[in-house]
């Protein structure tokens, strides 16, 4: 597992980075999740999408070798979960709330790299050196000296992003890295995690609620659904029929000058919703997502236009007038989104 | 209080002199430096709580101690380390542990009362247990107070990278290979140490203000770890050095340390 050339397509399975196989979750009697098998490739930006309860930190626990599994296997960078935790980067959730430390940011960070060394280490000015890189990539390095304690959310986020990059990863984790987080935090992060991408070629996997803001850069994505993690390239996944069905609650995809965009109906219509809109034999078809049945789905969807649930097509939509494609209601929540729109350039 | 006038006393030096004075002194600077340098990571692990209930729960160790006539301190830290070792393994996170451990303090101050109550010369003792006395600090405790500071500074000097990393975040800590659950239990075991070694000195009551306070006030001043323990050293220790050479007033010793 020396080499790894980036391997955007991931046709390979045994070069992926994330390799589950039949893999399931159980706390006590309760299966959190089960029947997960999916392959993650190299140099791929992934989110954890589901809604609150279905296992997405779960999922990421299990793939740091935290939680053991109840059935299945699981490899991560080409061995067992658990097994090579020290290539990878993990931000949790909790950065925000539970650190009142007075470390400074600088001394955090250094910790990333000589934090599980027992023994005396003096530290050298090869480590020094690192750590300011690593402050410098995420764009802090005139924070060093502050404490954690005073700083925002969103910078205090971005050293413990630093202190997972310290240690050279070769996948970036990160658990809610947006909540909390305002608009131009939300943006910085996202360049962060775009640079660490494109210029390191670092795979990237982000559990994320609101799907919008990381559109740009995203490859793909693990959806949590009905109990079972199932994987899809991004195009699947831009789906208004398996969102909503994601979600529980209506969604509509979109498409905006700036790019698509996924979003919710306004509240007055909510009431009409239905939270699972969806007949069984149209479930059964989200549940097998190999690709050639999704674009079954998507084909038939779109010889059958609703106009309510409007799902675009990708490789042609960008000179296509958005008005055509959406009513009323749709256009409206589209202006009060558009501060939170993002390209989807391909 | 009528009766307490401070006056000049021309004798001053040859009382600082005397060796339960000197003992006193280099009690005072060992418990400084264990206290000092422990209630920093009390304070970055949030165990603020745990580390007082502590001292109460080795109450019953050292009252039961003398009612059978053994060693105060054998039976104080007996009950703090078996104590600590509960606590500590029952994990980090304080909010499911502090029901735990407010219901032990409860019971082990309880029973401590109990023991003292017992037989006449617990409850004799039962004064120098909760509030100490330094004054009665013997060359022998003092001898174990120094290798105690050796060995908790060699260990703390080993698992310090670790320890701190773990009170940082716990959870990027365990992903990255820290054994947070033997952090724990080492950072529970070596505060039983500290109260061990403390509570001859300043009592189970008052030993919340060497270890917590200092610290808690090094870290408004300092940024660096080191430097905030170095500073919790020093003003948990400023309080023995005054009385040393205020010594006019050195009963009211508790009075200035908290």
């Amino acid at each position: 597992m020396t080499a790894h050339a980036l391997n955007e397509n991931g046709n390979t399975s045994e070069d992926a980075a994330i390799i589950l196989r039949d893999a399931a979750v159980q706390r006590g009697d309760r299966v959190i999740w089960q029947n997960g098998s999916f392959s993650i490739p190299y140099g791929s930006v992934t989110a954890i999408v589901g809604t609150n309860g279905a296992g997405k930190t779960t999922m990421m626990q299990a793939e740091l070798g935290l939680i053991p599994l109840s059935h299945g296997t699981m490899s991560i960078l080409g061995k067992p979960a658990g097994a090579d935790n020290l290539h990878i980067g993990y931000v949790p959730q909790s950065y925000t709330s539970d650190i009142d430390s007075n470390l400074t940011a600088e001394q955090s960070v250094l910790l990333g790299l000589t934090g599980t060394k027992f023994g005396i280490h003096l530290i050298t000015r090869q480590q020094r050196n690192k750590v300011r890189e690593a402050m410098a990539f995420v764009g802090i390095e005139d924070k060093a000296r502050y404490r954690l304690s005073e700083l925002s959310g969103g910078l205090r986020q971005r050293v413990a992003i630093a202190q997972a990059l310290v240690s050279d990863p070769k996948l970036l984790m990160l658990d809610e890295p947006l909540a909390n987080l305002d608009l131009a935090s939300q943006r910085a992060t996202i360049q962060v995690l775009t640079k660490l991408n494109r210029e390191l070629g670092m795979t990237i996997q982000v559990v994320a609620h609101d799907l919008n803001m990381l559109l740009p850069i995203l490859t793909g994505a693990v959806y949590l659904l009905d109990g079972h993690p199932h994987y899809a390239a991004m195009d699947d996944v831009l789906d208004a029929k398996l969102l909503t069905h994601l979600y529980g609650t209506t969604v509509q995809v979109v498409t905006t000058p700036q790019g698509d965009m996924f979003v919710t109906p306004g509240l007055d219509e909510r009431d009409k919703a239905n939270l699972d809109t969806h007949k069984p034999s149209e479930l059964a078809k989200m549940h097998h997502h190999c690709s050639s049945e999704m674009q079954d789905a998507r084909n038939s969807q779109l010889s059958h236009p609703s106009g309510a649930a409007e799902t675009s097509d990708f490789a042609a939509d960008h000179e296509s007038d958005s008005k055509d494609s959406t009513d009323n209601s749709i256009e409206q929540e589209t202006d009060t989104h558009n501060s939170h729109s993002t390209q989807f350039n391909r | 209080m009528s009766s307490v006038s401070f006056s000049f006393d021309p004798q001053w030096l040859h009382v600082l002199s005397a060796s339960f004075m000197t003992n006193a002194f280099v009690a005072g600077l060992c418990i400084a430096v264990a206290a000092g340098v422990m209630g920093y990571f009390t304070i970055a692990r949030q165990s603020t709580f745990a580390a007082h209930a502590l001292a109460h729960i080795g109450l019953p160790g050292a009252t039961g101690a003398v009612l059978l006539g053994l060693p105060v301190s054998l039976g104080l830290g007996t009950f703090a380390l078996g104590g600590a070792l509960i606590i500590g393994a029952l994990g980090k996170r304080a909010s499911q542990r502090e029901i735990a451990t407010g219901t032990v303090l409860a019971f082990a101050t309880g029973l401590g009362l109990f023991f003292a109550r017992l037989s006449s010369s617990a409850s004799q003792q039962m004064q120098s247990i909760l509030f100490g006395s330094i004054l009665t600090i013997t060359t022998d405790q003092l001898i174990g107070f120094a290798i105690f500071d050796v060995v908790l500074l060699l260990l703390l000097s080993m698992i310090y990278r670790p320890l701190l990393f773990s009170s940082l975040d716990e959870q990027v800590a365990q992903a990255k290979g820290v054994p947070i659950g033997w952090m724990n239990i080492a950072f529970m075991a070596m505060m039983s140490g500290v109260i061990t070694i403390a509570v001859p000195a300043v009592g189970t009551l008052l030993i919340f203000a060497l270890v917590i306070t200092p610290a808690a006030t090094a870290n408004i001043v300092t940024t660096t770890p080191f430097k905030a323990m170095l500073t919790a050293s020093c003003s948990v220790w400023w309080p023995f050095g005054a009385a040393w050479c205020s010594q006019p007033c050195f009963p009211p010793l508790q009075a200035l340390s908290s």
